[in-house]
């Protein structure tokens, strides 16, 4: 049997590589689309400006761009290394949309990424220009893919068990791809990507307007942030992934752990505002309700109802049972038994395989498991509600919070009066971490919330590991752990002193700080050509 | 068009050894470029000439190295799984010296300190040297079998933990094996230095280019009469239909003398593969002395081709065989996907790699151009 131990390292270990990983993401995301826009306006108007803008945000986006790929490469040889089992259960399926992300986009993205960099010199404008969408595009097409995956574990589609490979194999990777789960993660993450470029935009450049050094340079990024911003916003909160928790059994527990819903309510379901979560006594206690709001978010009506949790307690423990079954018939069929009475009703109860598999925690024989292990497997089969319940609370008041600071943000660049604005400036500026807070704890709440499973209703998480000793991941987590803290600390180092030197960093004696006695409000060309875009 | 299983399941183990080989050809340039880094630039701008060469490209070229991750767990799930977790210390080595590149690169000369930029190049030389060593100690090991062995359930079990696991791995085979790769990516990186960089570093990169040369041919020969006289193969006894649905303990097998040259009686022109591996690292040396590195680049490219094929061609049809358990051993036949995954990922690789080849002959070809230490200096706040 698995150490329960050696399962809890891993899981903290899969837990902190992907997060660092997402602490680089979605700048990557949303900054490689206002360089396109930037360079765009470059290239129509040939204001060098900019151009300039191009190159500096461009600077921070590769400090930025060098620990995502880092951290990425974990990413990529970890289900191997640590999830060794995983692998082989749902590799046949899961597999493909990464290998395909490698060839699809993760080549387009770093190719062209170098030359964006380092090709300012060998190409022309529009060959640049090109680069740069290139590059924006390959990181985007990068992020479906990886969803497309992700979607796979939440709500695993258009695939089914074989007896004979002992595996999940692929049935219709169209049905894959276009998981509906798979679909609104993707708009959902990637809009969140746009904010979080859009906030580190704008806090930045809000900090040179505090100062009233790089006026044209900071207002015109800010400008362009702002419009980008609020477009992106807007979609990440209209486009909130809720409509994906009503599809299958695992997003539906996820869905009743997030709103604390332990019992059906009558539809259109109330949503609780406020409340701790108690989770034996399967109540909220000092809840704030406001009726039927939960309803219509999540099932977009108000006749469907949501599932609350003692009604998916009991719905799981009939799939258990059945569960048991599958996995009776499955050790016959490896065993040799061709009957087709056995292949029948082993068809007839595959689908709960994943629950029986629940009861390996507790017996090994899991057919013959007892009420009482029955019971602890059902128990498993809810998170831990009151982490969930907080996390998405706080990652929905962030959105809102940002909300309202981008369309300040627009707003007063639209009238011209972004200048004075300086409580927003200062606000900006101390609001950067926001958007990183929310893109983690989304990612929490989606992950953790998808728990007890690696798959959902097809592999626990305790049977995906590999096999290998609490000394092998004490040893490998607490590298990772070191190795990544010591490589974020350089970054953010970087990252802070080419934020302060600002557009001085390119050295074309144009800005703020650069020999020659430029004044704080040069700007590149005379007078700008066009008025900051929006 | 449909192809049938067995096909998909052989032109899958060429398309691994493609993507493997095409790792070797771009990033293992850069893995070369960067053992040579410390070595080959005396100044700070003869280093940063030196990694300009490959600046713009080190990026998209590791993006081999991740899709043959990706092909691997998409066509070969049984391998990616038992392999990356046996391996689990080496592939945490890997991993970690992995890490120096990126921010190696792009931090490196973003900071106006001699120690700062000592520093990164020594990143730079380790995110070379380590992976480059595993990978030739990884292919030794696979030579000698893994102690690895499957359960009823097919999970992979292995033996040993921490240093237990990783020392045996260290072996004097597996480690001669390491130093074919690391020599000949070494060589293929200063061929590169040799034709991207100007006097005097592709004058030292010239030099580099015969050693690193000389060392990987020697190798490569005593690596193949330790493999025809010094150690065991492995061989198929019986197996179930090539083209029947993957399991990998329906088969026995058996642990013979030789049994890892058996192909080049059975099939002669799979010789070709060690000729070109000879061939190739000789007429890269001869091309480069010759001051042709354009030549000898190719040459190179061949000779890495034939190394790499020579491992891959005298294992067939085994990928990762057992020593424990011989019968565990994984195969091109029942290491695979199913048939339909097979066949989606074939048609995404044919409609996707030659426009991945296209951009990226795009690239190179807009980079093109010696590096000078001239316009380095020109460039000082936008080069690495």
């Amino acid at each position: 049997m698995i150490s329960p131990l050696l399962v809890e390292l891993s899981r903290w270990q899969f837990a902190a590589t992907a997060m660092y990983h997402f602490l680089f993401v979605p700048l990557t995301l949303g900054l490689t689309w206002i360089l396109v826009i930037m360079e765009s306006v470059y290239v129509m108007t040939g204001n060098e400006i900019y151009r300039d803008m191009t190159k500096f945000w461009g600077k921070l986006f590769g400090i930025n761009f060098a620990l995502g790929v880092t951290t990425g490469l974990t990413m990529e040889f970890e289900f191997g290394t640590n999830w060794s089992y995983y692998s082989h259960y749902v590799g046949d399926v899961f597999g493909a949309p990464l290998a395909i992300e490698g060839l699809m986009a993760f080549f387009l993205e770093s190719t062209f990424v170098g030359l964006f960099f380092l090709g300012w010199d060998r190409l022309s404008k529009r060959q640049h220009l090109a680069v740069t969408f290139f590059a924006a595009l390959g990181s985007n097409l990068s992020a479906a893919w990886i969803l497309v995956a992700n979607g796979w574990m939440q709500n695993p589609v258009g695939s089914t068990f074989s007896p004979q490979t002992m595996r999940m194999e692929l049935t219709s990777f169209a049905q894959v791809f276009f998981n509906p789960v798979a679909q609104v993660k993707f708009v959902h993450t990637v809009a969140a990507g746009y904010v979080t470029a859009s906030m580190f935009v704008l806090g930045i450049s809000a900090f040179y307007m505090l100062r009233g050094r790089d006026m044209g340079f900071a207002k015109r990024s800010f400008a362009i942030a702002a419009g980008f911003g609020l477009a992106s916003v807007l979609s990440v909160i209209v486009l909130g992934d809720a409509s994906g928790y009503t599809l299958g059994d695992v997003q539906k527990t996820k869905l009743a752990a997030i709103e604390a819903e332990y019992k059906t309510q009558a539809p259109p379901a109330a949503f609780t505002l406020f409340g701790i979560p108690d989770d034996k006594a399967m109540k909220t206690r000092y809840a704030i309700d406001i009726p039927a709001v939960l309803g219509l978010i999540a099932t977009r009506s108000t006749t469907q109802k949501i599932e609350g949790i003692e009604e998916l307690k009991v719905k799981h423990e009939k799939r258990i049972r059945s569960g048991m079954i599958a996995y009776a018939d499955l050790q016959k069929i490896r065993a040799g038994d061709a009957s087709a009475t056995t292949k029948a009703e082993f068809d007839a109860h595959k689908a709960d395989l994943g629950y029986g598999l629940l009861l390996k925690r507790y017996t090994n024989d899991v057919s013959k498991a007892t009420d009482a292990q029955i019971k602890q497997a059902v128990s498993d089969t809810i998170p831990w509600v009151l982490p969930l319940f907080f996390s998405f609370r706080l990652m929905v008041g962030f959105g809102f919070l940002m909300l309202f600071l981008i369309a300040a943000a627009f707003y007063f660049t639209a009238v011209r009066k972004i200048q004075n604005q300086r409580w927003l400036l200062r606000i900006l500026l101390w609001a950067i971490p926001i958007p990183w807070l929310s893109c983690e704890l989304g990612w929490f709440v989606s992950e953790y919330g998808r728990q007890p499973w690696a798959i959902g209703e097809v592999l626990p998480t305790f049977l995906a590991t590999s096999s290998l000793t609490v000394g092998d991941l004490v040893f490998s987590l607490t590298g990772f752990i070191g190795f990544y803290t010591f490589l974020l600390i350089i970054e953010i180092f970087l990252m802070v002193k080419f934020a302060r030197l600002g557009p001085a960093s390119l050295g074309t004696g144009r800005y703020f700080g650069e020999t020659g006695g430029s004044k704080p409000t040069l700007t590149a060309s005379p007078e700008p050509s066009l008025t900051p875009a929006e | 068009m449909i192809l049938d299983y067995m096909t998909l399941k052989f032109i899958w183990w060429i398309l691994v050894g493609a993507l493997l080989i095409g790792f070797a050809i771009t990033d293992g340039m850069d893995m070369g470029v960067g053992i040579l880094l410390p070595f080959l630039g005396k100044s700070d701008d003869e280093r940063r000439m030196i990694i300009n060469t490959v600046g713009p490209h080190w990026d998209g070229n590791q993006v081999w190295l991740v899709t043959a991750g990706g092909a691997i767990f998409a066509a070969w799930p049984a391998v990616y799984a038992a392999a990356f977790s046996g391996f689990y210390m080496a592939m945490l080595l890997v991993l970690f010296a992995l890490f120096f590149r990126p921010v190696g690169f792009d931090y490196r000369s973003k900071i106006e300190s001699n120690r700062w930029r000592r520093a990164w190049d020594w990143g730079l030389f380790a995110g070379g040297a380590i992976p480059s060593l595993i990978f030739g100690v990884a292919f030794g090991n696979l030579l000698r079998g893994v102690p690895f062995y499957l359960d009823d359930m097919l999970r992979a079990h292995y033996q040993g933990a921490l240093l237990t696991a990783l020392l045996p791995l260290l072996n004097p085979f597996a480690l001669l094996a390491g130093i074919i790769s690391f020599a000949m990516l070494t060589m293929h990186g200063a061929v590169w230095l040799q034709l991207r960089t100007e006097a005097p570093v592709a004058d030292r990169a010239k030099k580099a280019v015969t050693i690193m040369g000389l060392i990987a041919a020697a190798c490569f020969a005593i690596c193949g009469l330790w493999v025809a006289f010094g150690m065991d193969g492995y061989r198929i006894v019986t197996e179930p239909a090539l083209g029947a649905m993957p399991n990998p303990l329906a088969k026995t097998v058996a642990v013979a003398p030789g049994a890892w040259l058996a192909i080049y009686s059975k099939v002669p022109v799979a010789i070709l593969a060690p000729v070109a591996g000879f061939a190739g690292i000789l007429l890269t040396i001869l091309l480069s002395r010759a001051g042709r590195p354009g030549f000898a680049f190719v040459t190179s490219a061949l000779g890495m081709t034939g190394i790499i094929g020579t491992a891959g061609l005298s294992m067939f049809p085994f990928i990762m065989p057992s020593s424990i358990r011989p019968n565990s051993s994984l195969t091109v036949w029942d290491a695979t996907s199913s048939h339909l995954t097979l066949s989606v990922m074939f048609w995404a690789v044919v409609v996707l790699l030659p426009i991945v080849l296209a951009y990226t002959v795009w690239c190179y070809a807009h980079m093109w151009g010696k590096v000078t230490v001239a316009e380095i200096q020109a460039r000082s706040h936008s080069a690495y």
